[in-house]
């Protein structure tokens, strides 16, 4: 009979000092490092869901290298949605801070990207709540950049930054005209 | 010989990795200690001054008017502001100073926050660069550590920007 309240009381033991390693160690490794999501909606077709709801891609969002706020034009990024915060967005990024930006359905015909922003859009036009709608979004609210698609299967493939040529910015404040020899 | 030292390192790297964790945890889901400088919350918040900021109202959503939070500042995301939140979304909030003959009002746009600090001479805050994101809002200020002749909870707002909700 004591024999096994040991046993239990060990077991139970065991269990809480995981759970303390393991919990704490697991939310560090989201924060931090890397985490999966799967994409709902149509406005990054046909780069990410072209089939629609019939088969939502899933990507893995790289924390880590976001830490500093340094992303490029052509990354996919996920961004905390400035208009509902409980809601993640993920979008292209077209313009960073300094560039100019002709606009596709906002308020301004051409925006200049202020400090500590950047411009993003979805790649299916018309379809995407993006800063053509609110605007330039803060570098803070960045939350991830999706590097790779890992599923379905056959989707499996690394995400290359790339900006659609007809969305490139006009021109770079800080760096000058992009058709410079 | 080898194998002891080896066994020992790699335990205390595991032991490193385990309390880094909990200490990533804890500053960010229950809260931390943060150093203002800069003079835009005074009387309130001086120069120098050491709080404690807790994320728990962040994160389930429950700022509300009158509280001072940290945030991430929108045109540099590596530094913080610490301000008093005027406004939340939907509000009325006066965007003329009290000066100003004529009174200007706008609502604060879905998913934002009006932020201004206490000393309104000396801040920059949300009358210079508009309504600010919820999402950069890092944790709600709720106890002053130092320094010590001014321990404890921190004053509601001196000034009467706060236009109380219908």
């Amino acid at each position: 009979m004591a024999q096994r309240a040991g046993l239990g009381h060990r077991y139970i033991r065991a269990f809480i000092s995981g759970f303390f390693v393991a919990v704490p160690v697991t939310v560090t490794a989201l924060d931090r490092l890397a985490y999966v999501a799967r994409v709902e909606g149509a406005s990054m077709q046909p780069s990410l869901n072209p089939q629609g709801q019939s088969s939502s891609d899933v990507v893995l969002l790289n924390r880590w290298s976001v830490r500093n706020y340094q992303v490029q034009r052509g990354d996919i990024v996920s961004v905390l949605s400035p208009k509902n915060p409980q809601q993640k967005i993920i979008k292209r990024v077209i313009g960073l801070e300094g560039d100019v930006i002709k606009t596709r359905g906002y308020k301004n015909r051409y925006v200049k990207v202020p400090d500590g922003h950047f411009w993003i859009e979805g790649d299916h036009h018309g379809h995407s709540m993006d800063s053509n709608t609110f605007g330039p979004v803060s570098l803070g609210l960045i939350h991830g950049r999706a590097s790779h698609i890992i599923w379905p299967p056959s989707r499996w493939q690394r995400i290359e930054p790339s900006v659609p040529a007809e969305r490139m910015p006009l021109l770079n404040v800080n760096e000058g005209s992009d058709d410079q020899d | 010989m080898f194998r002891r030292v080896l066994v020992k390192t790699l335990g205390l790297v595991g032991v490193t990795i385990q309390y880094g964790c909990i200490a990533h945890c804890t500053f960010e889901y229950i809260g931390e200690f943060v150093l203002c400088s800069g003079p835009s919350m005074e009387p309130t918040i001086t120069n120098h001054d050491l709080i404690f900021s807790e994320r728990l109202s962040r994160h389930f959503y429950r700022i509300e008017k009158g509280d001072i939070v940290i945030a991430k500042s929108p045109f540099d995301p590596k530094m913080n502001i610490c301000k008093r939140v005027i406004g939340l979304e939907g509000d009325k909030v006066c965007t003329s100073s009290p000066s100003d003959v004529f009174k200007a009002h706008i609502y604060v746009p879905k998913g934002h926050v009006w932020l201004e600090g206490d000393n309104l001479r000396n801040s920059t805050d949300s009358r210079t660069y508009g309504p600010v994101p919820y999402a950069l809002i890092r944790g709600r200020v709720c106890l002053k550590l130092w320094p010590p002749h001014s321990f404890g909870t921190l004053s509601k707002s001196p000034n009467k920007r706060i236009i109380p909700s219908e």
